[in-house]
């Protein structure tokens, strides 16, 4: 089994065009496959995130403490929020991203954690 | 014969080690198939292969060749394999569940080693790894190509190649994309994309330009794997693949004169290769009675009616307006609409071929303009024709295609 990161990649900008309706519907939606993946066995963690303006960055390499306001990085999609699966591979993986990625409405970058034997890839 | 001058008298004899390099590229993606399956660790089995060859190319021209080269290069293999991971001492998990593995089934039963190849062609051309990167993992794993030889086959540096290919390898590892045929509901979308990768490694082969031989050499590798996963998958679209591929290569010889490209309508069909043409025919039969046509039966179809004809005037050009008009039906792309439109040209003249091409939205494909520049000349439109021909020739990069469209631009007269 490989833990995998499920990111939802949104354009917040995008967002203000969807109408309540529709965000109910996500809502609902990604409700559903919470409860299927959590049924199935391979959920492990998830998250929705606010909007990226109400993200703060600090930095505290080598002992600095530098304060900014907004998303790390300037972008016109950020993260929206995520899911933490179990999955015997890949294969299965996808699949229950591209799932998620149907209820909630975003494209869904699929990431495999290090295993224990540490990164297989740089 | 004492086993020196055995050696002595094969060093000597370039059939022989051509003999040996046959057989290694052919075995290469069966062993490599079955030792990944074995270690779990497509670097250790590469390795592994490796260094087996190298033991090979000692021991054959002396020993000759084994009976069963393939069985011998992966015991061969296996058995460095385990001496690598005792010598490396390396004692984590996996390797030790591997070296338990392997010393339960040396030597290597007849187990089911078609599978191990299937296996390998669809970890290579997995839809998570880039389409370049697919293909370079293909050649080199089941090809048995060198870094080197696939570096230079595709105009690359070959670090940049080598980087390529281990990147892939360890994306494979880090997010585990399965060592496994696909359940059968995808098996249909990720066999067209085997396919997808078999079809770019023929063209890069045979869209090459004259006189670099491992360019050629891509195109037969690609019929080789073509032919390989046929015998181990069956489904029309591969044999349509294979057809359209033979049926192609047919023409390599006729395609090219004196460093000219020399079009269908020009090629001396003597020159045409009669058993491929045959080979091609018979498949593209089989495949069409299966009663389910894809894109690349299609095409295979198209050709075979252009193969059929003894002279380019005799060309049944209605069937091939028609076999274009059911691929766009499955496959609607404008490449295949201009490939219809120039058929169109041969049956309701350049006028109404000229009006199709047109309205296609293919500004920098440079076949496009040379289909233009074709039927402006038909019309004696030649000004127009001249700036085609130029435009298209500033787009075109095959040295036997500029000197064929810098002999037409010049055919035109003032």
């Amino acid at each position: 089994m490989t833990q995998y990161l499920l990111s939802v990649i949104h354009d917040w900008n995008d967002l203000g065009d969807v109408s309540d309706e529709e965000v109910q519907e996500m809502f609902a939606a990604t409700g559903r496959f919470n409860d299927e993946i959590q049924a199935s066995g391979h959920w492990v963690f998830a998250g929705g995130l606010e909007h990226p303006s109400t993200a703060t960055v600090v930095n505290g390499v080598k002992g600095a403490n530098i304060v900014t306001d907004g998303p790390y990085l300037e972008a016109k999609e950020h993260l929206g929020g995520f899911w933490v699966i179990e999955a015997a591979d890949l294969d299965e993986a996808l699949e229950i991203g591209r799932r998620g990625s149907m209820a909630c409405g975003g494209a869904v970058e699929v990431r495999p954690f290090q295993g224990e034997d540490g990164p297989a890839g740089a | 014969m004492s086993p020196g001058t055995g050696s002595d008298r094969a060093a000597l004899d370039p059939q022989f080690a051509e003999q040996i390099s046959g057989i290694v590229r052919a075995e290469h993606g069966r062993v490599v198939a079955t030792l990944i399956r074995r270690l779990g660790d497509i670097d250790l089995a590469e390795d592994a292969v490796a260094e087996a060859l190298v033991t090979a190319l000692e021991r054959w021209p002396a020993d000759g060749i084994p009976p069963n080269p393939g069985a011998w290069l992966t015991t061969t293999a296996g058995n460095k394999a385990i001496d690598r991971i005792r010598r490396e001492g390396k004692r984590d998990l996996k390797h030790k569940e591997a070296l338990d593995m392997i010393d339960d089934s040396l030597p290597e039963p007849t187990g089911p080693v078609a599978d191990d190849r299937l296996r390998l062609i669809f970890i290579c051309c997995h839809p998570a790894l880039a389409p370049e990167n697919r293909i370079a993992l293909t050649l080199r794993l089941l090809g048995g190509l060198t870094v080197a030889e696939i570096a230079r086959a595709f105009l690359v540096p070959e670090t940049t190649m080598a980087q390529r290919i281990t990147r892939s390898k360890q994306k494979i590892k880090a997010a585990n994309i399965p060592y496994q045929v696909p359940r059968e509901a995808d098996l249909v979308e990720r066999l067209a994309g085997v396919l997808a990768v078999l079809y770019l490694i023929f063209n890069e082969g045979y869209l090459a330009s004259a006189g670099e031989g491992l360019r050629e050499d891509l195109s037969a590798e690609a019929i080789r794997l073509t032919r390989q996963v046929g015998s181990l998958i069956r489904s029309p679209e591969i044999d349509g693949l294979l057809a359209l591929m033979l049926l192609t290569e047919a023409r390599r010889d006729a395609r090219i004169a004196d460093g000219v490209l020399v079009t269908l309508d020009r090629q001396d069909r003597s020159r045409w290769d009669a058993d491929l043409v045959d080979e091609g025919h018979a498949l593209v039969r089989r495949c069409l009675a299966a009663g389910r046509p894809g894109p690349y039966q299609l095409q295979a179809a198209i050709n075979a009616v252009h193969t059929d004809a003894l002279d380019a005037s005799l060309t049944d050009w209605r069937q091939i307006v028609q076999l274009y008009d059911q691929l766009l039906v499955i496959q609607p792309s404008p490449i295949a609409e201009l490939n219809r439109a120039v058929a169109v040209a041969e049956l309701d003249g350049p006028d109404v071929a000229l009006a199709l091409v047109e309205r296609l939205d293919l500004p920098d494909y440079h076949p496009a303009l040379v289909a233009r520049a074709e039927l402006l000349r038909r019309l004696d439109r030649r000004t127009e024709a001249r700036a085609a021909y130029d435009a298209a020739l500033a787009l075109s990069a095959n040295e036997a295609e500029r000197a064929h469209l810098v002999r037409r631009r010049e055919s035109l007269g003032s």
